[in-house]
């Protein structure tokens, strides 16, 4: 058995050097590969289908952006709990903007102001909520999850109290164009999202910001002590998280056509899912872009083929979250037998 | 090390009297008994919930499963008792749900210690798996016809007295089960070495295990017990409500949470006590309950308790800086 096993590590460590240093995105990649060839097996070729990619890369882009947002907000070591009400808050102002203020001779020009106007006032909305946040947590020093549960808390019970609990339905065609539309095929959420993933990783990898948010996750004091401004760092992560969210909630109630205060509370829980599954480390520093990207499409590719194979939301969420311990419990050995010993 | 002081619960306390005169000012009928007592069971299960969170914020970790762990063990108790009706017995039904919760918490003990995850994500997941997994394999019906001993349990009152209406109110025993519970957990921490390795554990991880505390005991001992509260607090609320909901009760991790870290409990541990949990959930249902009796729409709720939670935690944070300058750190 000792034998065995120093043969699996044997292999293991060749496969790695064989394959670069990126395991666990390569592990992901392996996965997604294994769920997509599973659920074309399982479903008899259906899901290889035009119409079911074009659904998957309609739905996707909402969660992806919120797990990118909360990748970022996990890089300093923090997290960000009030994503999902940020996005709600920012759909129903722009909602309010676009329904309330459009003038009753729907003249083109004018419809093209008040969606700009909606588009402008939930950015702006996303941009005093994130630096709420930042404030409170560079500035008062309240940690990263407390100050944002309890703005969650506050962002929603305003959305609330705006609305009365009520869903504002009805926006112009060419904002739902966005949210729905196809170009060549290709849902126009999914090109909006890759921009916006081709911007981050920008910032992410290319930037000096990117890096200093690293650093300041994996060791703030060892940051502060090089000379990087810690607080001012932190409070523009947050401000970007928050515009994060504010434009996935413009997605949303393009794509659904109507903004409610407590609408797609489960994608908090999903976006930190996503975020741990693509290699994001929540204690700081570590993750990419790219495996937050996989993981959101592995699991994007679960819940549709579930979908057609009739099963229930509900056995959705369990196998996500099998899927997660299960990833976490693999990386955990993975890790140790990489690491030796002090792993 | 055994002298705390209470300084925080003495200021929870100031700030829950000045609410309660204020709303007492303006609707007399706070003051109501029927009013209190409704006050103190509407702390119970919330307040049961959070005595298990304050364990797991001592030892520096997190748990957001216990909601699911509630849900869960609430509902398949119930359908169990519908099925085998020798189990109606209210303490065989608080006993098997309180197992049911006990062995889904031990479960996140194991991921926790064994694997060395972190427990925010390993209770994400399992609150995912144990919910998704009640709603799509047990089924997703409500209960309402529940077994007759939680029809009656729910009715018994200690010291029922007549209110204005002509109504029977009383001390629900639920709440009389929280205080138990509460003075359990105040003993175990105050008074037993499992309870010194908790704050140990949150205070310097590294030191408990030098010292040593047996971490793996402790770790099963935490999560396990947040989970027995769990199915307490599943089956008193299935009880409190008259049916057993799959849907019940998601979303309230966030609710105690804040519940527990209003009162004083340090999110990264070491720090806090049961009195100043229970006068943060305290806080929490009297502020919904204010809104309420000033006819203030329901959807204040939320605002206010966000602005409750910022406020509170920000006073902690700056506090604790202030500690931490006066002391030249």
């Amino acid at each position: 058995m000792q034998e065995n096993q120093s043969k699996r590590v044997n292999i293991a460590q060749g496969l790695k050097g064989w394959l670069g240093t990126d395991t666990n995105l390569l592990r992901l990649m392996v996965m997604t590969c294994t769920i997509f060839i599973v659920m074309c097996l399982a479903t008899r070729g259906r899901f290889l289908s035009l119409p079911n990619f074009q659904a998957i890369g309609l739905l996707f882009p909402e969660l992806a952006i919120l797990s990118l947002a909360m990748m970022l907000a996990m890089f300093t070591g923090g997290i960000d709990l009030s994503v999902v009400a940020i996005a709600n808050l920012s759909g129903l102002v722009a909602a309010l903007i676009m329904t309330r203020l459009l003038p009753a001779d729907t003249a083109t020009v004018w419809v093209g102001w008040t969606l700009a106007g909606g588009v402008v006032a939930a950015l702006v909305t996303g941009v005093i909520c994130g630096a709420i946040n930042g404030m409170l947590i560079a500035r008062f020093h309240i940690s990263a999850i407390l100050a944002t549960l309890g703005t969650m808390q506050l962002f929603t019970g305003l959305a609330l109290v705006i609305t009365g609990g009520q869903a504002i339905t009805g926006f112009p065609d060419p904002f739902l164009f966005a949210g729905n539309g196809e170009w060549w095929g290709v849902p126009i959420p999914f090109l909006l999202f890759a921009i916006l993933a081709g911007v981050l990783w920008v910032i992410v990898s290319r930037t000096p910001f990117g890096l200093q948010t690293q650093l300041t996750g994996s060791n703030s004091l060892a940051a502060l002590f090089s000379g990087i401004r810690v607080p001012w760092i932190l409070f523009r992560v947050y401000l970007t998280t928050g515009i994060l969210a504010s434009l996935t909630g413009l997605l949303m109630i393009a794509r659904t056509n109507s903004a409610k205060a407590d609408y797609g509370s489960s994608y908090l829980l999903q976006a930190i899912l996503v975020a741990v599954l693509g290699g994001v480390s929540p204690t700081g520093g570590i993750g990419s872009v790219g495996g937050v990207v996989t993981a959101v499409i592995a699991l994007q590719m679960l819940a549709s083929g579930f979908n057609m194979l009739h099963f229930s939301n509900f056995s959705r969420d369990f196998f996500w979250g099998l899927f997660l311990l299960l990833i976490m419990v693999i990386n955990h050995y993975a890790n140790r037998r990489g690491g030796g010993r002090n792993g | 090390m055994a002298k705390f002081s209470y300084q925080h619960e003495s200021i929870l306390l100031l700030l829950l009297l000045i609410l309660s005169a204020t709303i007492g000012w303006f609707n007399p009928a706070f003051f109501g008994p029927g009013n209190l007592l409704s006050i103190l069971k509407s702390c119970a299960i919330p307040g049961i919930l959070a005595l298990g969170t304050l364990l797991v914020l001592l030892s520096g970790n997190i748990d957001i499963s216990f909601p699911a762990i509630a849900a869960a063990s609430m509902y398949v108790t119930c359908k169990l008792a519908l099925s085998a009706p020798w189990l109606d017995q209210m303490t065989l039904l608080v006993l098997l749900s309180a197992t049911i919760g006990c062995l889904l918490g031990l479960a996140n003990g194991v991921l926790v210690h064994c694997f060395n995850l972190p427990a925010l994500i390993v209770t994400l997941g399992t609150g995912s798996l144990i919910r998704g997994g009640l709603l799509a394999f047990v089924g997703t019906r409500i209960v309402a016809n529940l077994p007759s001993s939680m029809i009656a349990f729910s009715k018994a009152t200690l010291f029922p007295i007549q209110d204005a209406g002509g109504q029977s109110t009383g001390l629900a025993i639920s709440v009389v089960i929280y205080f138990v519970l509460a003075l359990v957990t105040h003993l175990l921490l105050m008074r037993t070495m499992l309870g010194r390795g908790i704050y140990a554990l949150g205070g310097a991880p590294e030191s408990a295990r030098r010292i040593g505390f047996p971490i793996l005991g402790i770790q099963f001992f935490i999560y396990s017990f947040v989970g027995l509260l769990a199915g307490i607090a599943g089956i008193l609320h299935a009880s409190t409500v008259r049916n057993a909901n799959p849907f019940d009760l998601a979303g309230l991790e966030l609710t105690v949470i804040a519940a527990v870290v209003l009162g004083g409990t340090s999110i990264t541990g070491g720090r806090g006590s049961v009195l100043g949990v229970m006068l943060g959930v305290a806080l929490l249902v009297v502020l919904g309950n204010s809104l309420i009796l000033l006819g203030l729409p329901s959807h204040w709720h939320q605002v206010a308790s966000g602005l409750a939670l910022i406020l509170g935690t920000g006073l902690t944070a700056w506090r604790s800086r202030k500690g931490q300058s006066e002391r030249g750190v």
